[in-house]
């Protein structure tokens, strides 16, 4: 395995110029109790404005008091992202006025933050490994959900706004990565990396389309060998195709503005995801000033040597070494990667328990029941199956009890009804178990007529009755599961030849 | 003894035994704010029911031979900065007109379990930004001792209950000296505790890392046992000190023979009042008397405290209150958009001297200045921090006087801000450090208005601090009702309240 | 150093305070000279000293990951300067949305 240089590296090119990007991703920590600084329960579609205390809410008076278990998830993320902790950090307030901020200004991370100089290394394919810096990660507070009301339903246009309280304060880890991104596919390989990372280590359930993971992406264009060109800030991206689409769409725009003469402006662009282009959102002619300084209702945080060691200690594994092991097991790393993107390891540790082979389970997992959840359009979770479903399906499969063809309708079954029974359950009580599949069924019938010549001339000598014996062979070959009134059928019509 | 000249402990133990009914003394109380309060202007707010109430309850259980707190029916004035549970809050401001929390403060909290019974909410300077209350938008609070003269601020409502006999006890809150200023402008006792010994979790929050809440009373003994019941640690406020409160009623009476009270070079001479240099002189002569040995000891960096207090107050502050815009709660002004509702809020919100410590802060901490201005100046805090260190190694106790002034007329100061600021020359520095300090009645200049001897000391040495001041109250002869009322005690201040 | 009517306009904006016009040349001389007064911190040579937050050096002051009380929302919107009944309430936002979290 080799890691690749990052600054000189290059990947997307167009007309000579090469991408550059960087990825600020928040990740809302959705499984703690509590929010960052007030003890208010996070809960996700909760009545409006019911989440709240007199903290949340800004009120005078209030004050903060940090989340020993956010902290916690913070430097675990550090950790998982090969990070230095600091020995002693502080929280910052970030002065600026705007409706979802109570208290107009958002208390955050400033000049020593809580994680620093990490990396992450992506796959991008089978034997190569870029390696992406990670400057940062902090801590901070979720703003408000401000929902923007009149005609167009969106910021511009809109008449007034509605606040909602219950998503402030919500602690959020802002992870920066260096500028070492070099192609579209990168971006969305770092991105589904650190989902998968968020996840192992259980602080969020990093679902960009609800919102808990969050990514801006700072793009720029260079010829080779040259610096940094300006970069463009583009938001509003809500999945991992929308990101290696939008970064795309903007280098190729940046490209063909510098071949026309023209130049890039700093700004933020917003990603319209329907018609597919980036648009200018706002310029930072002057950069603006939020005024940081250190929050004197908060204290610092230290973190000694011994504290973050045992902190180290309680890392899960994560999902590249996941991938390593599910290869080392047999599994294609294709599927490997399917598997644990898709949240799937413990299902598949849990159906190899089942004394199920590991690549046949790997098959079923990636293929027929992401397949079958997607058409449903059931999240895997939420499908009422589990992997000890999947491990008896394919040992039932591995020990002859259903076909694959079975196994596929006994798997649609439990699909249907959301695993209310097991596979052998559903194979015996719908008959599926027997063999009934004629083409399964005729292989074994050819077997039995060619091992038995001498009942085969009996029958062809008018000896109908002999058939019985024949019956009783396939039915010996399929433990008494075959389709009587099949094979009888396919007996005779193998050995009448019509 | 009349029930509104009683001290604070003396009406306990009269309740306590039965002596004298809870509702007799809130009935005397809210008796004497109503003769007296057209004229002085302490209270915002009073909550009569609600004090008759619980005074009732007080009644109830003392009958029933219940145990009872500390302080259980003794009136208590709270500075309007404290937030209260149903009861309107405004830190003096008109962008909180009309707001009323849902949730008490920490101190308020305090003062209901130790049995006080608050008789309602006292004015203050505009969010405590101020040495005279005349930055309230409400009302300019006037000196008992002198109607046409200011109260001193920014707790001008607290002390002036206090020193008007319409409460024995009062809370305040000090950031740069708003305790302890007006205490000695009203002859009443304040102490500012170590920063962090009184939870700030529900005061409305001018400068988080100076911001302390204190008593006011008209005795040192009143004022331990109310620094007893409010102080503590508190989980809600991440710069609550989880140390022991110890006992400081225990050591209160024995003495100051052997004690060394430095005398503080910086704070004294040029800028202080002649009458003010005089009492104080005479303060130590009785220091003296008493035993203690005085030594002269210097805080070179002292006379950069004020310059340094207003950087770091106002960044805070502006910081603060940002959240006051119209949003949430408080006084909107209408505008068609969110900015410009803001923007509109706040300029009709807040009043002249919170718009410019606000527009100070904002400049302060803004890109370009901050190393020069916040940043400096935190450094400064620190040397002053290490200065007092190196005295506290030469004296146990260090004194001075608490205001360079006396009270001052109304409108005496209010066109010039620094001169203004300059009242809080000599208390500053102990908030700068965190180090408690206490403002101790040390008699009256020529005219009769009170002067004030501050007395500061090492971290959590407030039991220290209230023992010299005792030895020293006791010594003083100090006679804390105000001259009018010595004379001819207002109607219904009698024994028995008229009830 | 003394403000400019620029930077009186500036900060105002900063600090979202609607000033007048007439307001801007009083305000640059009254803040001035206030800042005047604070600039003798400057005189401290202080180069080496470490800035003072707190007076206390408390630090890991962290709090359990226990839920409490909420509050009720009616009592919460009953304060607010417009709400619809279960939301906060502001008229149309014109500046661009700023980096929230």
């Amino acid at each position: 395995m080799t890691v690749a240089e990052t600054t000189d590296r290059t990947g997307w090119e167009q007309d000579g110029y090469h991408l550059v990007v960087g990825l600020e991703v928040h990740v809302e920590l959705t499984e703690l109790n509590t929010k960052m600084f007030s003890p208010d329960p996070i809960s996700f579609g909760a009545e409006p404005n019911t989440m709240v205390t007199p903290v949340s809410a800004g009120l005078p008076g209030s004050l903060p008091v940090a989340n020993a278990a956010a902290v916690e998830a913070a430097a675990r993320l550090g950790l998982a992202l090969n990070c230095d902790i600091a020995e002693r950090c502080r929280f910052h307030r970030k002065n600026y006025f705007y409706p979802d901020l109570p208290k107009n200004y958002q208390i955050s991370q400033y000049d020593v933050p809580l994680c620093s100089d990490g990396w992450l290394d992506l796959n991008v394919d089978e034997d190569e490994t870029v390696r992406i810096g990670i400057e940062r990660v902090h801590m901070e507070e979720d703003t408000a959900k401000s929902t923007h009301e009149g005609d167009t339903g969106r910021l511009h246009g809109a008449d007034r706004t509605a606040i909602d309280l219950n998503r402030a304060g919500v602690p959020l880890l802002e992870c920066v990565s260096r500028p070492d991104i070099r192609h579209p596919d990168e971006a969305q390989a770092y991105l589904r990396e650190l989902v998968g990372i968020a996840r192992a280590l259980g602080i969020s359930d990093a679902k960009m389309e609800e919102g808990s993971i969050r990514c801006d992406a700072n793009v720029s264009v260079r010829r080779e060998g040259e610096p940094f060109g300006t970069r463009t800030e583009i938001k509003n991206v809500n999945s991992v195709r929308s990101l290696g689409r939008a970064i795309a769409y903007e280098a190729e725009r940046q490209v063909r503005l510098l071949q026309d003469g023209g130049e890039v402006v700093q700004e933020t662009r917003h990603w319209d995801e329907g018609r597919g282009v980036t648009e200018t959102l706002r310029r930072k002619e002057t950069l603006a000033d939020y005024r940081y300084f250190p929050d004197p209702d908060l204290v610092p945080v230290v973190h000694t040597t011994e504290r973050v060691e045992e902190l180290r200690a309680t890392l899960p594994e994560l999902p590249a070494e996941t991938r390593q092991r599910l290869v080392a097991a047999g599994v294609a790393p294709a599927q490997a990667a399917t598997i644990v993107d898709n949240d799937l390891t413990t299902w598949f540790d849990d159906a190899v328990d089942q004394e199920a082979d590991a690549a046949t389970v790997a098959n079923w997992l990636s293929g027929d029941l992401l397949g079958q959840l997607g058409q449903a359009g059931v999240e895997p979770a939420a499908s009422g199956l589990n992997g000890r479903h999947i491990g008896e399906l394919v040992r039932l499969i591995d020990d002859g009890t259903l076909s694959n063809k079975l196994a596929k309708q006994v798997l649609e079954t439990m699909v249907e009804e959301r695993g209310e029974r097991t596979p052998s359950a559903i194979a015996q009580q719908e008959g599926l178990e027997q063999v009934s599949d004629e083409d399964e069924l005729q292989e074994i019938v050819d077997r039995v007529i060619a091992d038995n010549p001498d009942t085969v001339a009996t029958i062809r000598d008018g000896n109908e009755k002999a058939i019985g014996a024949l019956v009783g062979q396939v039915m010996r070959e399929t433990r008494g599961q075959a389709d009587p009134r099949l094979t009888n059928e396919l007996l005779r019509m193998t050995i009448h030849g019509d | 003894m009349s029930l509104v000249t009683e001290t604070a402990s003396g009406l306990a133990r009269r309740i306590a035994d039965g002596e004298v009914k809870a509702r007799e003394v809130v009935d005397a109380h809210l008796e004497r704010i109503e003769a007296v309060d057209g004229d002085v202007r302490a209270f915002l707010h009073v909550t009569a029911d609600a004090a008759r109430a619980q005074a009732d309850e007080v009644d109830r259980r003392v009958a029933a031979g219940d145990e009872l707190p500390p302080l259980a029916g003794v009136p208590v004035a709270i500075k309007d900065i404290f937030c209260t549970r149903g009861v309107p809050t405004t830190a003096g401001s008109k962008i909180l007109e009309g707001w009323i929390p849902p949730y008490d403060a920490t101190v308020v909290e305090a003062l209901r379990a130790a049995g006080t019974i608050s008789l309602g909410k006292v004015n203050l300077d505009e969010f405590a930004m101020g040495s005279s209350t005349e930055n309230s938008a409400y009302a300019d609070t006037a000196n008992p001792w002198d109607l046409g003269r200011v109260p001193g601020g920014s707790s001008g409502g607290s002390v002036a209950a206090v020193a008007g006999l319409m409460a024995p006890l009062a809370v305040g809150t000090d950031t740069g000296g708003s305790i302890r200023q007006p205490a000695a402008l009203t002859g009443t006792v304040g102490l500012k505790p170590t920063y962090g010994r009184v939870s700030r979790y529900g005061i409305v929050a001018f400068a988080s890392s100076l911001d302390q809440a204190g008593p006011v009373a008209r005795t040192v003994e009143d004022t331990a046992l109310l620094h007893t019941a409010i102080s503590g640690h508190d989980p809600r406020d991440s710069t609550s000190l989880p140390e022991d409160v110890g006992d400081v009623l225990q050591d209160l009476r024995k003495g100051v023979e052997g004690l060394k009270v430095g005398v503080v070079t910086e704070l004294q001479g040029e800028g202080y009042e002649t009458g003010v240099e005089q009492a104080f002189e005479a303060g130590l002569h009785r220091l003296e008397s008493l035993g203690a040995e005085i030594v002269e000891v210097s805080l070179p960096h002292a006379p950069y405290g004020l310059p340094a207090y207003y950087l770091v107050a106002p960044s805070e502050a502006s910081s603060n209150l940002a959240r006051y815009d119209g949003t949430l709660y408080g006084l909107r002004v209408d505008a068609s958009t969110a900015e410009e509702m803001n923007a509109r809020t706040r300029a009709e919100g807040f009043g002249p001297e919170v718009q410019r410590r606000i527009m100070i802060g904002t400049y302060a901490l803004s890109a370009g200045y901050f190393d020069a201005y916040y940043l400096q100046a935190s450094k400064v805090r620190r040397l002053i921090a290490q200065d007092f260190e190196a005295a506290f190694a030469q004296a146990d106790v260090l004194t001075s006087p608490t205001s360079p002034t006396v009270a001052f007329p109304f409108d005496s100061k209010t066109n010039d801000p620094i001169a203004m600021y300059l009242n809080d020359i000599a208390t500053v520095p102990a908030s700068l450090a965190g180090i408690p300090a206490l403002s101790v009645p040390c008699g009256l200049d020529e005219q009769g208005l009170p002067v004030g001897m501050q007395l500061m000391g090492p971290l959590l040495a407030e039991g220290l601090l209230l023992r010299v001041a005792w030895a020293f109250e006791q010594e003083a002869g100090f006679d804390p009702i105000p001259r009018g009322d010595r004379a001819a005690p207002a109607p219904g201040s009698d024994d028995g309240g008229g009830s | 150093m003394p403000l400019s009517a620029d930077e009186v306009r500036h900060v105002a904006m900063l600090a979202r305070l609607a000033i007048d016009e007439e307001q801007v040349e009083h305000l640059a001389s009254e803040l001035s000279s206030i800042l005047e007064y604070a600039e003798q911190v400057g005189e401290v040579a202080a180069a080496e000293v470490e800035p003072m937050t707190h007076p206390f050096p408390l630090e890991n002051v962290l709090r359990p990951d226990d839920p409490r009380d909420t509050l009720d929302r009616d009592e919460l919107l009953a304060q607010a300067p417009d709400a619809d009944g279960n939301r906060f309430v502001v008229p149309r936002i014109v500046a661009d949305e700023e980096d929230g979290g």
